[in-house]
């Protein structure tokens, strides 16, 4: 199989299904395979992946100790 | 708790051992999950009290220990959302769960479209730089801003990592509406990032929200 035989402008149309792993396995093979050769779409989905990096980072904060302590006493209370 | 098959041979003091360690050791993640949800720093603490409660009360349902982190994320989640269609209930207002009009295709707007310009290239891979140089706050301001329905599926996607499928199962919404919401909100997401950029000045583009226009 060709990393041509799908053309960018698809690619880019189906990029965050494939980065969400929402395509049947042949689809998802062959963007995989694309991605891998094209530099556009490399560099395209690096792009993309980065940020969902950054959101991610979003949700890693250090809870409170009141929440800790709040825990405690729910778990002590079973 | 009543011991069934899959816990029997356990006893309950074995069960509390275990399930306050795995508390311990998912707590930050479950507040900054939370906090994403909520938006809101007392009520994040609720929700996560509330659903590590109902997760004891429904520890037996757990076949496989392995599976706790998931299992315990998901009862998470549904308690945010059962927390959503209680406000909406009682404040008889929008908050976003179901709404109509979703179906029609999203011209999206792409933060990676705006970067990659001829004219910034000179300066490297601008797009990443950009990326790097947004504070967290930033970020975070975003996805903060974003309308209530659009920031749950990003979270439950983006953040969490959830297919498509388990979130339509998870908000009782069809599979179309999902796909419609997330691409709305990673464009609404992106153009508001675009903003930000620009008015850190990390980025000097066309765009309405450019200071002065003489430049």
């Amino acid at each position: 199989m060709s990393p041509r035989d799908i053309r960018c402008e698809e690619v880019i149309e189906q990029l965050f299904d494939y980065l969400d792993r929402e395509l049947d396995e042949e689809m998802q093979h062959r963007i995989e395979r694309h991605i891998e050769h094209c530099r556009d779409c490399f560099t395209r989905a690096e792009f993309e992946k980065r940020l969902r990096r950054r959101l991610g980072e979003t949700s890693r904060v250090a809870a409170p100790e009141s929440l800790h302590r709040r825990l405690r006493e729910v778990m002590e209370s079973f | 708790m009543p011991a069934t098959d899959s816990h029997r041979s356990r006893s309950v003091a074995e069960q509390r051992r275990f399930f306050a360690r795995e508390v311990e050791r998912l707590t930050d993640r479950l507040y900054g999950t939370a906090l994403r949800l909520t938006r809101d720093p007392d009520e994040a603490q609720d929700v996560v009290a509330e659903a590590v409660a109902k997760a004891w009360s429904r520890l037996d349902e757990l076949r496989d220990r392995a599976q706790f982190e998931g299992w315990l994320f998901r009862i998470l989640n549904n308690t945010f959302i059962s927390l959503l269609r209680r406000r909406r209930c009682r404040q008889d207002r929008e908050t976003g769960l179901e709404t109509e009009g979703e179906e029609q295709p999203v011209t999206g707007f792409s933060l990676f479209e705006q970067l990659h310009q001829p004219f910034l290239l000179w300066w490297g891979t601008p797009q990443d730089q950009v990326l790097d140089s947004l504070l967290l706050d930033d970020i975070e301001r975003a996805l903060d801003d974003l309308p209530e329905p659009y920031r749950l599926v990003v979270v439950l996607v983006e953040v969490q990592g959830y297919s498509y499928r388990e979130v339509s199962e998870m908000l009782a919404l069809p599979l179309g509406t999902i796909r419609s919401r997330l691409s709305r909100a990673r464009s609404q997401l992106q153009a508001a990032l675009w903003e930000c950029a620009q008015d850190a000045g990390l980025v000097y583009g066309p765009c309405p929200t450019n200071h002065g226009g003489g430049e």
